[in-house]
């Protein structure tokens, strides 16, 4: 796709992809069966067309290493585009419903690699539903971290059940995160922000973390200023509530 | 999804289930919302004594089951009620009220607790205090357990030593989950998930022996396969692709429009053989004839290879039989199966049930070759014409019924198995339909 210079969705001065191009419906019902592929098991995801430069090396290390973060309903990707120079050793994958900025996504990444030869190798990009499909990509206790910025709030009572944090969800992803493992969520709906601290809070495999981790830990700044989203609600000065918990062992 | 389901209702008719006791004291078939159990020991048929403001099912049952104790019998189904029986006396001793329509149920071996899966992939958890005979009827409220995030649960069953109970569902997932101490606060921590099937997940079974007390899951699929598990971590040890053994044509049978699928599963309690109840199902509906799969394929477990292999089929000629459910019991070395389905009221055809039994269904033994399986006629099967008569409805079965219930027994499992597709055109209709789309904030 980048080798073609007449592409319309890609800027030319910037040679980044246009956001306009690929705009898309607002929200997307996580209920609904949508038509993309799955991979059957963790052992089935292609790493290197994810990752080509780590896993078509000859590099024995390069290539047995596995996605350790995860953004849940990326977005736009601002916030992989942070951590793939903060972390770039570690590789690292946003998981998106929505078509059209999945494709935009993977086009940013893409021009990214193309502009900055060496770097942001280590982030990519699928299209899929996380509320269904996270067993499919993760192994046990394979994730150190795992994202949900500013998440779709579905307010109505009936609709708690399409979101992302959930007390039947978090055990999902107290299974892919290893024992230590962060969960960072922020969102600028109050309402959101209550659940999904009180979700966290009554789970038996999560934690609080202190407000001196949380000062220490470089990831937290990044929460409300890497995302468009989170842009978006700074510039128009919206508060945001912020829940960041770790995966500890469950006391039997 | 429960709205799709709801409007397709009037097509859909419910697959005939068996159960029988461990101990065979008693055989139940269910068809539709009909409850039929008969006493084995006594020779007779019971009737059903159910106190509760709405007694009996109102609608389609989809699971019976005894528990390993034989004291306690469940029904549940379409009508949103789990029904727990004594089998001491056949009464309804407690009565618990789903959200949602059931589609499979477990008992706890000492039958402290029953668990039930809803339509929406929840699956729920109630504690029993006990089983007093002259109780009044208790309704008891159930507690979530765990869920399948939308996805509908087609089995449910507890791990032999009762450590984790594993569910598996309509998106090809078996999860299996450690079952708590204290299981009303929810089951969270997750073992393991068994992936690899590539269609729906029809059916579960563990298979244990002495050496292997622990047990291994064997699971049942619309991919024509049936795969062995280690269920503690999750890996898949061997896939039997029963389809292919059973000498259907595979692959490309697809484009064809046929496929194999495995509707149920039944080991031998030494775990040494399991029986598979396998259909070949046509995907597109203008093709009218079919080719069954003639009878039960038998497979044998070895448990130091960690291989299942085809033993035997065994074959019912004489009538398309189609089983829809499978049973047997701890000693009796008798695989029970019933071919069946409710009345479904568009066709106006009457409700199915055909019950037959296949003897020498036991320790896979080379050596021994008086242990063949055989389907016994319907006069050598214990209980006899009262049985049949009971269970069945009638006694015989004319052929052109027979061939009906043939084909609705496809459909029923179709509908059951296979999630609807929609074509854009109406997938785009409900899109509009749905008036909380825009959640705005
Ligand atoms: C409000 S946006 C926030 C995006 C990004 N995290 C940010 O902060 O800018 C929420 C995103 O989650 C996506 N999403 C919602 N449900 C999802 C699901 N089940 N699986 C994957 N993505 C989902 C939506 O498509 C949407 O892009």
């Amino acid at each position: 796709m980048l080798e073609n210079e007449e592409n319309p969705c890609i800027s030319k001065s910037t040679r980044l992809p246009r956001k306009r191009f690929y705009r898309a419906r607002a929200h997307s019902n996580p209920l609904s069966d949508s038509h993309f592929p799955v991979p059957i098991s963790p052992s089935h995801v292609d790493y290197s067309l994810h990752y080509p430069q780590f896993f078509q090396s000859s590099d024995i290390l390069a290539g047995s290493k596995k996605i350790e973060f995860a953004d849940i309903g990326c977005g736009f990707g601002g916030l992989l585009i942070s951590l793939a120079t903060l972390f770039p050793e570690t590789l690292m994958i946003g998981m998106e419903l929505r078509d059209k900025v999945t494709e935009y996504v993977k086009e940013r990444i893409l021009a990214l690699r193309k502009a900055s030869p060496g770097e942001y190798q280590n982030a990519s990009v699928v299209r899929t539903n996380s509320m269904k499909y996270i067993p499919n990509y993760f192994e046990k206790g394979q994730l150190s971290k795992m994202f949900f910025l500013f998440p779709d709030p579905h307010f109505k009572e009936k609709n708690h059940r399409r979101r992302v944090i959930s007390p039947h969800l978090l055990d999902e992803y107290a299974y892919v995160l290893r024992v230590g493992g962060i969960i960072y969520t922020i969102t600028d709906v109050e309402e959101l922000g209550d659940w999904m601290k009180s979700c966290l809070e009554g789970h038996c495999m999560f934690e609080a973390i202190t407000e001196e981790e949380l000062e220490a830990d470089p990831v937290v700044k990044l929460l409300s200023s890497a995302t468009e989203e989170g842009q978006k609600v700074s510039r128009n000065g919206g508060q945001t509530f912020r829940a960041v918990y770790r995966r500890i062992l469950p006391c039997v | 999804m429960e709205d799709e389901n709801e409007q397709g209702r009037e097509t859909e008719v419910a697959p005939a289930l068996i159960s029988v006791h461990p101990a065979q004291h008693y055989v139940t078939v269910a068809v539709g919302s009909d409850l039929r159990v008969f006493n084995l020991q006594e020779g007779c048929s019971v009737s059903l004594v159910d106190e509760s403001p709405e007694p009996l099912h109102k609608d389609s049952i989809r699971a019976i089951r005894f528990g390993a104790n034989g004291k306690l019998f469940v029904s549940a189904g379409d009508d949103k009620l789990v029904k727990i029986w004594s089998t001491d006396s056949w009464r309804c001793l407690y009565s618990v009220s789903s959200e949602k329509r059931v589609s499979a149920v477990a008992i706890s071996n000492g039958g402290r607790f029953v668990c039930f899966a809803d339509k929406f992939g929840i699956v729920w958890v109630v504690e029993l205090d006990g089983v007093h005979e002259n109780q009044a009827l208790v309704c008891k409220k159930a507690e979530p357990l765990l869920a399948h995030y939308c996805s509908i649960i087609t089995s449910l069953e507890f791990s032999p030593d009762e450590q984790y109970i594993v569910s598996a569902d309509r998106d090809f997932k078996i999860r299996v989950t450690a079952f708590p101490k204290n299981p009303l606060d929810g089951a969270h921590e997750i073992q393991s998930f068994c992936l690899a099937h590539t269609e729906f997940v029809s059916c579960l079974t563990f298979i244990c022996c002495q050496d292997y007390p622990l047990g291994l899951l064997v699971s049942g699929s619309g991919d024509s396969t049936v795969r062995l598990w280690d269920f503690t971590s999750g890996s898949l040890l061997h896939t039997c692709e029963v389809g292919a053994e059973a000498g259907i044509a595979q692959s490309n049978g697809r484009k064809e429009g046929s496929n194999t699928i495995v509707t149920g599963l039944c080991a031998t309690p030494d775990g040494s053989l399991v029986a598979v109840a396998i259909q070949r199902q046509l995907l597109r509906e203008s093709l009218s004839s079919y080719c069954s799969f003639p009878g039960i394929m038998l497979l044998a477990c070895n448990f130091s290879a960690k291989i299942l292999s085809v033993a035997r089929v065994v074959s019912i000629t004489e009538e398309a039989f189609i089983p829809t459910s499978l049973g047997t019991t701890f000693s009796s070395g008798l695989l029970w199966m019933v071919m069946g389905v409710s009345s479904s009221q568009s066709s106006g055809s009457a409700s199915l049930a055909r019950v037959r039994v296949i003897s020498g269904f036991s320790k896979n033994d080379a050596e021994s070759t008086e242990l063949e399986p055989i389907v016994l006629a319907d006069k050598e099967i214990p209980g006899g014409e009262q049985l049949l008569l009971k269970l069945q409805g009638n006694l015989s079965v004319e052929e052109e019924v027979f061939s009906a219930a043939a084909e609705a027994v496809k459909t029923a499992m179709h509908n059951l198995l296979i999630k609807k597709q929609y074509s854009a055109e109406r997938r785009e209709f409900r899109k509009r339909g749905r008036n909380d789309r825009k959640d705005k904030r």
